[in-house]
């Protein structure tokens, strides 16, 4: 066997099968799904959150107010109890709570996904090089720069800078990126550092490879499937900070709606237009606990392909 | 036969600790000497914790040397990979244990294969698939395995593949740090023809690491035994398995499980393993091996034996066999108490 | 001789992605009491799977055992409620694992762990309390008999404090406390240095020889088995290939799988290593229809593509499961 596959003229590249990219993509997605979907907690999560995202995207054709969505005054329906007419109900200003709950859901949605775009790449860049050049002068000084951040609590930071800047959903959105990336950090400074006592690693620097690929090309595709399940996780939870801070009148200036501070205007008329907080509260459950247990299944799904 | 790599003196100490008297030190190699003549397989065998692994990686260049030099092919080596000459990284490739972690489960085999072309200019860049396919050829994989990534195939096509990366860049000395010990016999057959083949074919000088005796024996061209940071015999394969003479060589031949009668006779005749190697941390004095020593005495525990050649090219380190080799001397010396 | 466990055609499943994967596939096998056998296998043939089959510790939610019986004193294993079971794995089997480091808990000490297994065991048999005291006895009187030194000591230690050696002794006490009378080590020295590995196996062997305790020896290596077993089943991919007394096997090893692998064993004598057995382990999910050898087999027929072999008995208690030997008797 040995002395044929020597003398015979190499084999060209096209003469084999090269195996076309939709069947892999295909097949990885079915397995992907078998492993996604054995749980069904997670297949619950994945459904709550699609129904969130297109209600955010189709609001104005799924709502049955679109207009309420702004500064739209009607005191002849104003505090009407859940009805058919308006199934969550109205405020104070005659408006559908549902209506405004599936406004809300974009500025959430767009906040989360404008924290988590620019505070994932700043921590995850920060982590892989401290976690590279680890227990040298560059993984103290980002890593003690990260304690710091770490050290305030999360809210206080947030709230202390977007009170130094005018009050709205662009500088809020700053203030909870400014205190979201340490955990990115974190989070890889531990999977890069491991990750570069691997053998794998170790071999591509005996050939020569460069820092940048060693970096970007070995360690950093090994770090990213925490990081996948922790930004799925994340989504509710900046969804959360974000209702907090438009609880405290930090966040989205009315008229546009925003859960936290629906929350917060109905908490005045407690207990008697209940469902003026309570719909609003229950949303923000609903779609933290949509968003988490779809990380968990993202968990399970990733961490095989890992091993 | 000239010499590729000259190891003088080698020493490798690794900090573990402080104490009132400065810091405690793991001696990981303790003065080993060698020459690894062109085109041989050099053996080091070894219990774990003898430091073997450590002197195949200190001359790969993961770690700097604490003392001694290392000559390669007339140039100095004796320092981190970083600090070498970019050839030198080309020259010197390694086979790792573990083909699972020393390769990336997350990069296609097309992509591993392809670093080290690209890195070394071995072929043109519009030549590197074919180069790939050529080199999948060589460890017997079929051509569209260039598509696969690592896990979804077997341990020993895995190590192929390790042994194809190690191979790609050109080099004239590969170690082998016991690339075939995750894996069952009937594939560590296959890789270690595959090896022995290419070795003829390429030109190829491999120092070969591995704790299995038996396999050593259908390996190597020479043996180093370590125990503690040193070498305590040196010879050729066939004379260090045929006539054995350090204690610690016979204690680990009559320890391995064989499976022929033939193998059972060239077992020496049962010297009981007892003890467990120390901790580099604390080295015995004396001879290192006195502890577990059946034939030891009271100098042993006194003296370290020098490293004295008996025979021409057999050397060992022990008090039995104080005689130096000089030229004319043909009768083999026995060991005392065989 | 009497049997003490025997293991008839099992067929044990795992659930997978793509349906399942069907690992054992009719296993049969006897243990004789007071006998040793050896197990060996490659990686991946269904050695452990077995094993843990026996022991009733395979996952549920994963496996699925298909068919088949386990006798063991004439009970079936598989049929047992909970109590039954308890009785067995506290008197009747025991297991020394590969990976001793794994095996024991890095947070009790070694005294710890030896009490909990020694309290369980004696109180499954005298059904009442046992004093600390006796308790206590026993341990290092275990720790003793696997000869290891200082035991006051090494019983308030922790697994970490110990070397590798040494935690395999220490799992070797807790399997042999009290009286077993089947003992499973699955590759009691895989993961331990040659000499290390040598004393292990040796103790063992007089440990065996003493309390006349029946072993099954697990082990990738044919060396391993030869050395220390009386009889030996050679196991490929979820069947058993060939059996027979450990010298008539490696006097006259019949199964072409058998004679592939004793020819890959590098050998001390030197004069280089067979090519090895072309091919690889099949997809268990889709295993062949026959002989689950035939596909690498140099000497495979037609029938073995279809119908899977059974045991044919060639004398003198060696019985191969090879189309080649249906009407051959070596006697």
């Amino acid at each position: 066997m040995t002395a044929s596959s020597q003398t015979q003229a190499p084999i060209l590249p096209h003469h084999f099968h090269k195996p076309s990219v939709i069947v892999r993509f295909r097949e990885n997605l079915r397995k992907s799904w078998f492993k996604y979907s054995r749980n069904k907690l997670s297949v619950i999560g994945l459904v709550v959150v699609l129904l969130v995202v297109l209600t955010a995207i189709f609001a104005p054709l799924v709502s049955p107010y679109p207009q309420h969505a702004s500064a739209f005054v009607d005191f002849e329906n104003a505090g009407q109890p859940p009805s058919l007419r308006n199934l969550l109900g109205t405020d104070v200003f005659g408006r559908d709570i549902l209506s405004r709950i599936f406004f809300a859901f974009r500025g959430a949605l767009l906040m989360s996904i404008v924290v988590l775009a620019i505070a994932v790449p700043i921590g995850v860049l920060l982590g892989l090089i401290a976690g590279y050049y680890k227990n040298t002068w560059i993984d103290t000084l980002i890593m003690r720069t990260t304690d710091v951040f770490l050290a305030i609590p999360p809210i206080i930071l947030a709230l202390a800078i977007a009170s130094v800047l005018t009050p709205n959903l662009m500088n809020s959105m700053i203030a909870v990126t400014v205190m979201w990336w340490p955990w990115y950090t974190r989070l890889v400074y531990g999977m890069a550092s491991s990750c570069r006592n691997e053998y794998f690693v170790i071999a591509a620097e005996l050939t020569g490879a460069s820092k940048a690929h060693i970096l970007f090309r070995e360690i950093l595709p090994n770090c990213l499937s925490p990081v996948f399940t922790k930004m799925a996780l994340d989504v509710g939870w900046v969804i959360l900070i974000s209702a907090s801070l438009s609880f405290v009148g930090l966040g989205e200036q009315p008229p546009t709606p925003a859960l936290g501070q629906m929350v917060s205007d109905g908490a005045r008329y407690m207990p008697d237009l209940w469902w003026y907080a309570v719909f609003p509260g229950l949303a923000i459950v609903i779609v933290i606990l949509g968003f988490n247990l779809m990380g968990d299944g993202l968990r399970d799904m990733l961490e095989q392909r890992m091993g | 036969m000239t010499d590729i790599l000259q190891i003088r003196k080698l020493k490798k100490y690794f900090v573990v600790g402080k104490n009132a008297d400065g810091p405690i030190y793991l001696r990981a190699v303790d003065g080993v000497s060698v020459d690894i003549h062109e085109v041989e397989t050099f053996g080091i065998v070894g219990e774990s914790g003898s430091g073997k692994s450590t002197i195949a990686y200190t001359v790969m260049g993961m770690y700097k040397p604490t003392a001694g030099e290392m000559i390669f092919k007339g140039q100095n080596i004796a320092m981190e990979v970083s600090r070498r000459a970019h050839h030198l990284k080309k020259e010197l490739q390694i086979v790792f244990q573990d083909p699972g972690s020393s390769l990336n489960p997350l990069r296609s085999i097309r992509q591993l294969l392809e670093l080290p072309l690209r890195l070394h200019n071995v072929v043109p860049p519009n030549q590197i698939e074919e180069k790939i396919v050529e080199l999948l050829e060589k460890v017997e994989l079929p051509p569209d395995y260039m598509y696969k990534s690592t896990p979804s195939i077997g341990g020993g096509e895995k190590q192929m593949v390790a042994i194809a990366r190690a191979l790609a860049a050109g080099p004239s000395f590969i170690v082998l740090d016991e690339p075939t010990s995750a894996l069952d016999v009937s594939v560590q057959a296959k890789i270690i023809n595959k090896l022995l083949d290419l070795q003829q074919e390429l030109s190829l000088t491999y120092m070969f690491i591995t704790h299995d005796l038996s396999l050593m024996r259908n390996m190597a061209n020479r043996v180093a035994i370590m125990y503690l940071g040193r070498i305590c015999e040196l010879a050729t394969a066939k004379e260090f398995f045929e006539q054995p003479l350090h204690p610690y060589t016979r204690m680990l031949l009559s320890s391995i499980p064989t499976v022929s009668v033939e193998e059972d006779r060239m077992k020496p005749k049962k010297v009981i393993s007892i003890g467990e190697i120390p901790s580099p941390v604390n080295i015995p004095s004396g001879c290192s091996f006195h502890l577990r020593c059946p034939e030891s005495d009271s100098r042993c525990v006194k003296e370290d034996p020098e490293m004295v050649e008996v025979r021409l090219g057999h050397w060992v380190r022990c008090h039995q066999f104080p005689s130096t080799y000089s030229a004319g001397e043909q009768t083999m010396p026995r060991p005392n108490k065989f | 001789m009497e049997p003490l466990l025997e293991v008839q055609n099992l067929h044990v499943w795992y659930r997978v992605y793509g349906g399942y994967s069907k690992v054992l596939n009719g296993v049969n096998f006897l243990v004789n009491k007071g006998e040793r056998v050896g197990l060996v296998g490659e990686a991946g043939c269904g050695k452990t799977t077995t094993m843990k089959t026996i022991l009733r510790i395979l996952p549920d939610q994963v496996s699925k055992i298909a068919q088949g019986k386990i006798l063991f004193n004439g009970q079936d294993i598989l049929q047992m409620n909970g109590n039954a079971l308890q009785r067995i794995r506290s008197q009747g089997i025991a297991m020394i694992f590969q990976d001793p480091t794994a095996a024991l808990n890095p947070v009790f000490t070694v005294g710890e762990q030896l009490s909990d297994v020694i309290r369980f065991s004696l109180r499954s048999i005298a059904q009442r309390k046992v004093e600390k005291k006796s308790i206590k006895q026993v341990a290092m009187q275990a720790l003793k008999d696997v000869s290891m030194p200082d035991q006051e000591r090494i019983l308030g230690t922790y697994p970490i404090q110990l070397s590798g050696g040494m935690r395999q002794r220490v799992c070797i006490s807790m399997a042999i406390t009290t009286k077993r009378e089947l003992l499973i080590a699955d590759e009691p020295g895989t993961s331990l240095d040659v000499t290390i590995q040598d004393q292990i196996l040796r103790l063992l062997h007089e440990l065996v020889k003493q309390q006349n305790t029946s072993i099954i020896l697990i082990t990738h290596s044919l060396g391993v088995a030869r050395e220390m077993t009386d009889r030996i089943y050679v196991m490929y991919a979820g069947t058993m290939v060939e059996t027979a007394k450990a010298d008539e096997l490696f006097a006259n090893p019949l199964h072409p799988y058998t004679l592939g692998l004793l020819a890959s064993v590098p050998k001390l004598t030197g004069g280089g290593i067979a090519k090895g057995i072309p091919g690889r382990l099949p997809d268990y999910r889709n295993p062949p229809p026959g002989c689950r050898f035939s596909p690498r087999c140099p000497r495979a027929m037609p029938v073995c593509e279809f119908s899977p072999p059974p045991f044919f008995d060639v004398g003198y208690e060696h019985k191969v499961a090879c189309y080649l030997f249906q009407e051959s008797r070596n006697d």
